[in-house]
């Protein structure tokens, strides 16, 4: 692979992302799957790089799994999002950056059809005025939470602790990216890198002292799909599309698999462990799964954050493997256990996947 | 008759009509931008469908632009324009050169699409994508080989890139790469007999005399497969092979394939030179970029301007037997502007 073209297309497809005062726009199942997540995203904003960001427990979900789903007609969900602008614009923000990858990608979509078709965007003003008679300014800038970690990635290299790197061999730990497909596969300009070879998280990886693999079925969607996952006759298809990336990136022998979207996250996680339990297939060496990080997660890690904290415990697959490779020093002991120091409970032990 | 054309572009349009112009007795000046005249013809091997070496239609050419009535200017582009008292132009060129005509010939031809654009097929990226130009050029130089220099084994080659596609803003048919798929998919038959030879494509518009006889005889004689779909995306494995999705829409079903080389067949599209000496002399465009003639059936020569004609693959994509008609029409026009509007 030439580096070099790949460089020439991450210089075509860069964005604007703002600096400072963020209004923040929460996931809806992000909370439930990774729940450090967030609050890492929070705490490194603000408390290691000084930035203003406003977390509104006003804000609700954008009924983006309903609209992909098609129970959700676009008329309400451009009403919803409409109503996050509102909350945005009283708060004094100007910068939207929602944590969800399909929120992202529908503030985007509603955010064009607005600019091709006006009528919309007055009928969306009318329909909010009625309902809850709030107004809105459209947001100045647009940028979904992991473009705005890119954006500081070189700062949170200056401050890491932890390198992406296995202290044992020296080597650059190997890492897949793996990218939302709501990020740029309908915009490719609004993504950083366009749509092929998004360089939003491998920036990252990079920058963190890791190395990017490229692997055959990058581009290939996790299986989460809405309908795919949400319509129980569907899972299977949804299954197998992971285990399609799997089985790609499986020769390459990541040390962990990044992800920005939500559902990613969750399933290339989580059908880990469903693939062993169908069929005894692991992906990673030793019997174990290929840990699976959110950018948070990775941040977080980098720059020193307790893993526990960062609720890593809550993986399926073992983190473990990989918190050793980087010489990150935890306490497996408190693996399970809440910050009062309660036993919080411990998962089943799967038949084949090793935790 | 004492009168002159200058001719923007010595590919094998303007070659020709500076020929044809000055058989007639008109003085010539021919405009080049490159060192060399032959324009796009000089990246072609072979040519389709009788597989004439292209070399000798080159020198056919360019023997011909030795007529005592046709001045070359090589490496030179015009940098001036203006209309003279009489209705004729005056051109600067970048050498300082100043050249007077009584009309102008517009034949600044085609560029050929920049794959990088296509950004899912990875040209530019994946180490075993190349464009049917760079074939052409292995062809020349009688060496089909993969980035390890190893003899591929399966080849792959791509219709429509850059082609009748909606995502690149270009909605045209390049005309010749279906047909320029087959003749390459022929030479690399010949040149590697046990390869597997693949032509994935959304239509074979076989259109030119003997095309289609040659698209059969690809398949019957030489045994290259051609599947109907477009290319989804392709990418790259560990051991720098191409691995390509489409459909197979004649068996109606998904379909993936490792190649160890794929072949990118690049469509036409207006040059930036057509597109530049449009913009300077008022010129208008058709909405491929093309530069847009005043009849397509009756005045396919001319343009709005007066004294202002165009030949070749300005105007739309053509093969070279078109162009070449194209270009001895256009002196037509031209003779008959010329004779028309003749003041003693």
């Amino acid at each position: 692979m030439k580096l070099e073209g790949k460089q020439q297309i991450w210089k075509d497809y860069q964005k604007e992302i703002a600096d400072d005062r963020y209004y923040y726009a929460r996931s809806c199942i992000r909370q439930t799957f990774f729940p450090g997540s967030e609050w890492a995203y929070l705490d490194i904003l603000g408390n290691k790089l000084g930035k203003t960001v406003l977390d509104d427990p006003r804000h609700t979900t954008c009924t983006g799994i309903g609209y992909h789903s098609d129970v959700v007609p676009v008329e309400t969900i451009m009403t919803v999002v409409a109503r996050h602008f509102a909350l945005m614009t009283e708060a004094g923000f100007e910068n939207m950056t929602p944590s969800c990858i399909t929120s992202f990608g529908i503030y985007t979509e509603i955010l064009h059809t607005w600019e091709q078709h006006p009528e919309l965007e007055e009928q969306t003003r009318d329909f909010l005025w009625k309902a809850t008679r709030r107004e809105f300014q459209k947001p100045k800038n647009l940028a979904h939470t992991s473009d705005v970690i890119y954006k500081f990635r070189h700062e949170i290299a200056a401050r890491k602790r932890y390198s992406l790197t296995d202290i044992h061999t020296g080597r650059p730990l190997q890492v897949v990216d793996h990218i939302g497909c709501h990020y740029a596969k309908m915009f490719p300009s609004k993504g950083i890198g366009g749509a092929e070879f998004p360089a939003v998280l491998s920036g990252m990886v990079t920058a963190w002292g890791g190395e990017a693999v490229d692997y055959p079925e990058r581009r290939h969607c996790c299986g989460f799909g809405f309908r795919n996952y949400l319509v129980l006759a569907n899972r299977g298809f949804s299954v197998a599309n992971s285990k399609k990336k799997f089985e790609s990136m499986q020769p390459y022998e990541p040390d962990f698999i990044i992800t920005n979207c939500p559902g990613c996250a969750m399933f290339l996680d989580k059908w880990q462990y469903t693939i062993s339990e169908l069929e005894g297939t692991t992906y990673g060496k030793n019997g174990y799964g290929i840990p699976v990080l959110t950018y948070e997660e990775a941040a977080a890690l980098v720059l020193g954050y307790d893993p526990w904290d960062i609720g890593l415990q809550m993986h399926q697959v073992s983190v473990e493997p990989l918190l050793d490779k980087m010489g990150i020093d935890y306490d497996p002991a408190k693996k399970y256990q809440g910050k009062d120091g309660k036993e919080l409970g411990r998962p089943a032990c799967p038949t084949y996947l090793k935790i | 008759m004492d009168k002159s054309v200058i001719i923007i572009g010595a590919g094998a349009a303007g070659c020709e009509a500076a020929y044809r112009l000055a058989e007639a007795g008109i003085t010539v000046e021919l405009v080049e931008k490159e060192n060399e005249t032959g324009g796009n013809l000089n990246n072609w091997h072979q040519l389709f469908p009788d597989r004439k070496q292209a070399e000798e239609l080159r020198r056919t050419l360019r023997e011909h632009l030795s007529h005592p009535a046709i001045r070359v200017h090589r490496g030179v582009m015009p940098v001036r324009w203006e209309r003279t008292e009489n209705g004729g132009f005056r051109v600067e060129v970048n050498d300082g050169a100043l050249l007077e005509s009584d009309a102008l010939l517009v034949a600044t031809g085609f560029q050929t699409f920049d794959a990088r654009r296509k950004e899912e097929y990875g040209y530019g990226i994946y180490e075993n994508v190349v464009t049917s130009v760079e074939l052409e050029n292995f062809f020349a130089n009688r060496r089909i080989a993969t980035s390890a220099g190893v003899a591929p084994k399966r080849i792959g080659l791509i219709q429509c890139v850059g082609s009748r596609d909606e995502k690149t803003c270009n909605f045209h048919c390049s005309k010749v790469c279906c047909i320029t798929a087959v003749k390459q998919a022929i030479e690399l038959r010949e040149m590697l007999p046990d390869a597997e030879i693949l032509c994935f494509y959304m239509d074979m518009r076989m259109f030119g005399p003997g095309y289609e006889e040659m698209y059969r005889e690809a398949q019957e004689k030489y045994r290259i497969k051609f599947v109907r779909g477009r290319l989804s995306e392709a990418s790259e494995n560990r051991e720098k092979q191409v691995i390509v999705k489409c459909e197979d829409t004649l068996v109606g079903k998904p379909l993936r394939m490792t190649l160890d080389l794929m072949v990118l067949m690049v469509g036409m599209e207006a040059s930036e030179s057509s597109r530049s000496i449009a913009r300077t002399l008022g010129l208008e465009l058709a909405p491929n970029l093309f530069i847009k003639t005043c009849d397509p059936h009756y005045a396919a020569n001319r343009t709005a301007v007066e004294g202002v004609f165009v030949a070749g693959c300005c105007t739309m994509p053509m093969n070279l037997t078109e162009t070449l008609h194209d270009a001895r029409s256009a002196a037509m026009e031209i003779r008959n502007y010329l004779a028309l509007n003749h003041k003693p």
